[in-house]
């Protein structure tokens, strides 16, 4: 960690991933760098002019700890847009463009299907959608303030329930920054047993969303075999580690339980079932120009949009970003294997779809290494006590996960996630301006972006 | 080809159906006839609204409805509606959510069954106690039914909607009947 004057902190050219506070510093985490300058007045300088990616960071640090930034050109909140200091809870006011025959169209923040909440609000011509705003903080639980307090074990819970999609990914990133703190080292076994269960959760989550995108152009067929793999791959995790998510199985120091006898068995079955099916669904995808109707050059991400946001995980690859935490920075146990990492450029609903196919047979591949070469030994060992920060980085389906703890003798006293959906909302309103209004499901599901890992 | 699909079809049978825990049953009835709950058909619409969860309850509940669990056997559907039979909460009750959580409610028409799923609907769970929230769905509604789990497994899922069903049935509960 670097400290820095405010001139210097504005003026860092970089790759630009999270933005947070704590009591007396404001931190900008880069690509490669790690920057703090002091909080004065209650207020530091914004980085959001030059990095729009800051943006959704600072209008936390706002409502989390109320620290402005100066200079900011936005106007908006991330959580506390309800109340009115006397109590009223005003509806709240979105502009729309100036243009002749606009509307808007409020949606949420309850939604149709089974997810989280969140208010969409398009502003359309006709069925062209011109704006999208985005408010969410609906599912805001006070996670961060949970979180202080306790012990890196005890808080893993939390950890555990920032987004239960990538409960693996967050846990593992948490359990990593609490290691970092403590300057501690899980034993090897567990880096693999890790390792497989964050794969184990990626593939239930591309299969799931891959079968959702085709289910919502009307190809319910894809959508019921995908939706059968995830079920078998969610049966498998229960059968190898006890629980259908993987909850609170990764904990800071090692994992919570070992892997269960035969668990290797249940888990290879399901990998086999889903690889003898893939050929014939992912023909399916390409051979019904309805489908590919639907997907090709729908909610375009331009690449160089996707590299000024940062975008990870399919999103930022499907957009010709070759980025991936599991190899930069990288961690045990995948810094001693060979990834394939696929890319595309298209940036369009149907590259998105594409990579996470891809990844579906990488990861599958991943498993079935470490699974092989999984070590003997203890699977975790007891976090000492001690004083520090750390940083933790986890690679989740949707891209990287950083978390940053702040110990004093063995307690947290302050704590930061950054759940690449921060970086993937903005990128949600500008491609969602790229079609019309009856696109939106699909792309708005080929980003997948998180409410609750946001909304904290 | 087509005769060997036949054959192995003809060789499997369907999952197993699951039935309601006979306990919960009866706690259930004496709780709904106390409270002169109108009765509903077999066929219930559910409407999901969800009120600050982490996403896994809702990763299960769309889970029932998959070939597997296949949660319309049971008469059972989720709908993107007002009109529903069932108002099924999800999540810690956060503060952000509460109004919309009513409103939903009153926009149904009676009669209406509350169901939480998932710890956080039943008291908050491990976000108990923050001041984001206020901690369980019947924070903010009456509630009817609640099942547990962090999150609880489809089956657990079925089981309870399967048991308030069971347990509001005509043999079982003789209240003012509805349409």
């Amino acid at each position: 960690m670097r400290i820095c004057g405010g001139e210097a902190w504005q003026a860092f050219e970089g790759e630009f991933i999270a933005l947070w506070t704590d009591q007396t510093h404001a931190y900008a985490l880069f690509r490669g760098e790690f920057l703090a300058t002091a909080i004065v007045d209650g207020a530091y300088p914004a980085l959001s002019p030059k990095h729009p990616g800051a943006n959704w960071f600072e209008r936390l640090a706002l409502d989390l700890n109320g620290h402005r930034a100066l200079g900011v050109t936005h106007g908006r909140t991330a959580i506390e847009h309800f109340r009115a200091p006397d109590g009223t809870a005003a509806w709240p006011e979105f502009a729309s463009p100036a243009v002749e025959g606009v509307h808007q169209i409020a949606v949420g923040p309850i939604h149709a299907g089974i997810i989280e909440p969140g208010h969409f609000r398009f502003s359309v011509v006709g069925e062209r959608v011109l704006t999208l705003q985005a408010r969410l903080g609906y599912s805001h639980k006070g996670t961060l303030a949970l979180m202080r307090g306790k012990s890196p074990r005890l808080a893993a819970r939390f950890a555990a329930r920032i987004s239960g999609d990538s409960t693996v990914a967050h846990s593992l990133a948490f359990a990593q920054a609490a290691e970092a703190a403590l300057q501690m080292a899980a034993p090897e076994r567990a880096h693999y047993l890790r390792a497989i269960m964050a794969e184990i959760e990626r593939m239930a989550n591309h299969t799931s969303d891959v079968g959702a995108i085709a289910g919502d152009a009307g190809f319910a067929f894809l959508d019921a075999r995908f939706a059968w793999h995830r079920e078998s791959l969610c049966v498998a995790a229960q059968a190898a580690f006890g629980h259908r998510l993987m909850m609170d199985m990764v904990i800071p120091g090692g994992v919570a339980a070992d892997i269960k006898p035969n668990g290797a068995d249940y888990v290879r079955r399901a990998l086999d079932a889903l690889e003898v099916e893939m050929p014939g669904l992912t023909r399916v995808f390409e051979d019904y120009a309805s489908l590919q109707d639907r997907l090709v050059g729908t909610g375009t991400i331009p690449p160089d949009l996707a590299a000024r946001y940062a975008a990870g995980g399919y999103v930022g690859r499907a957009s010709g970003r070759q980025s991936d935490a599991r190899t930069d920075p990288g961690y045990p146990p995948y810094n001693a294997y060979e990834l394939n990492i696929p890319v595309e450029t298209d940036g369009d609903v149907a590259a998105r779809i594409r990579v996470r196919i891809a990844e579906l047979a990488e990861s599958a591949r991943l498993i079935r290494l470490f699974l092989e070469d999984l070590p003997e030994g203890a699977i975790s060992v007891a976090p000492p006590s001690g004083s520090g920060f750390g940083l933790g980085v986890a690679e989740s389906f949707r891209g990287p996960a950083w978390h940053w703890l702040k110990l004093d003798s063995g307690m947290i006293t302050d704590a930061f996630v950054a759940d690449p959906s921060t970086l993937h909302w903005p990128l949600v309103e500008h491609a969602a301006t790229s079609g019309i209004v009856a696109d939106f499901p699909l792309i708005n599901k080929s980003i997948n972006a998180s409410y609750s890992g946001v909304d904290l | 080809m087509v005769w060997q699909t036949l054959a192995r079809h003809l060789l499997t049978k369907p999952t197993m159906r699951r039935g309601p825990d006979q306990n919960m049953v009866a706690e259930m009835t004496r709780r709904l006839k106390e409270a002169g709950a109108a009765r509903l058909g077999r066929s219930l619409a559910i409407r999901h609204v969800a009120a600050g969860s982490c996403n896994g309850c809702e990763l299960e509940l769309r889970a029932t409805q998959n070939m597997i669990h296949d949660l319309t056997r049971y008469g059972l559907s989720f709908t993107p509606s007002r009109h529903a039979d069932i108002l099924l909460i999800t999540g810690v009750a956060a503060r952000n959510m509460a109004d919309a959580v009513r409103q939903a409610r009153e926009a149904m028409p009676e009669p209406v069954l509350v169901v939480a799923v998932g710890d956080c609907a039943v008291d908050g769970g491990v976000f108990k106690g923050s001041p984001a929230i206020t901690g369980g769905a019947a924070s903010i509604l009456p509630v009817d039914l609640l099942i547990a789990g962090c999150p609880p497994t489809p089956g657990q899922i079925i089981e309870g909607l399967v048991a308030l069903i069971e347990a509001h049935s005509p043999e079982r509960l003789i209240v003012r009947d509805v349409g």
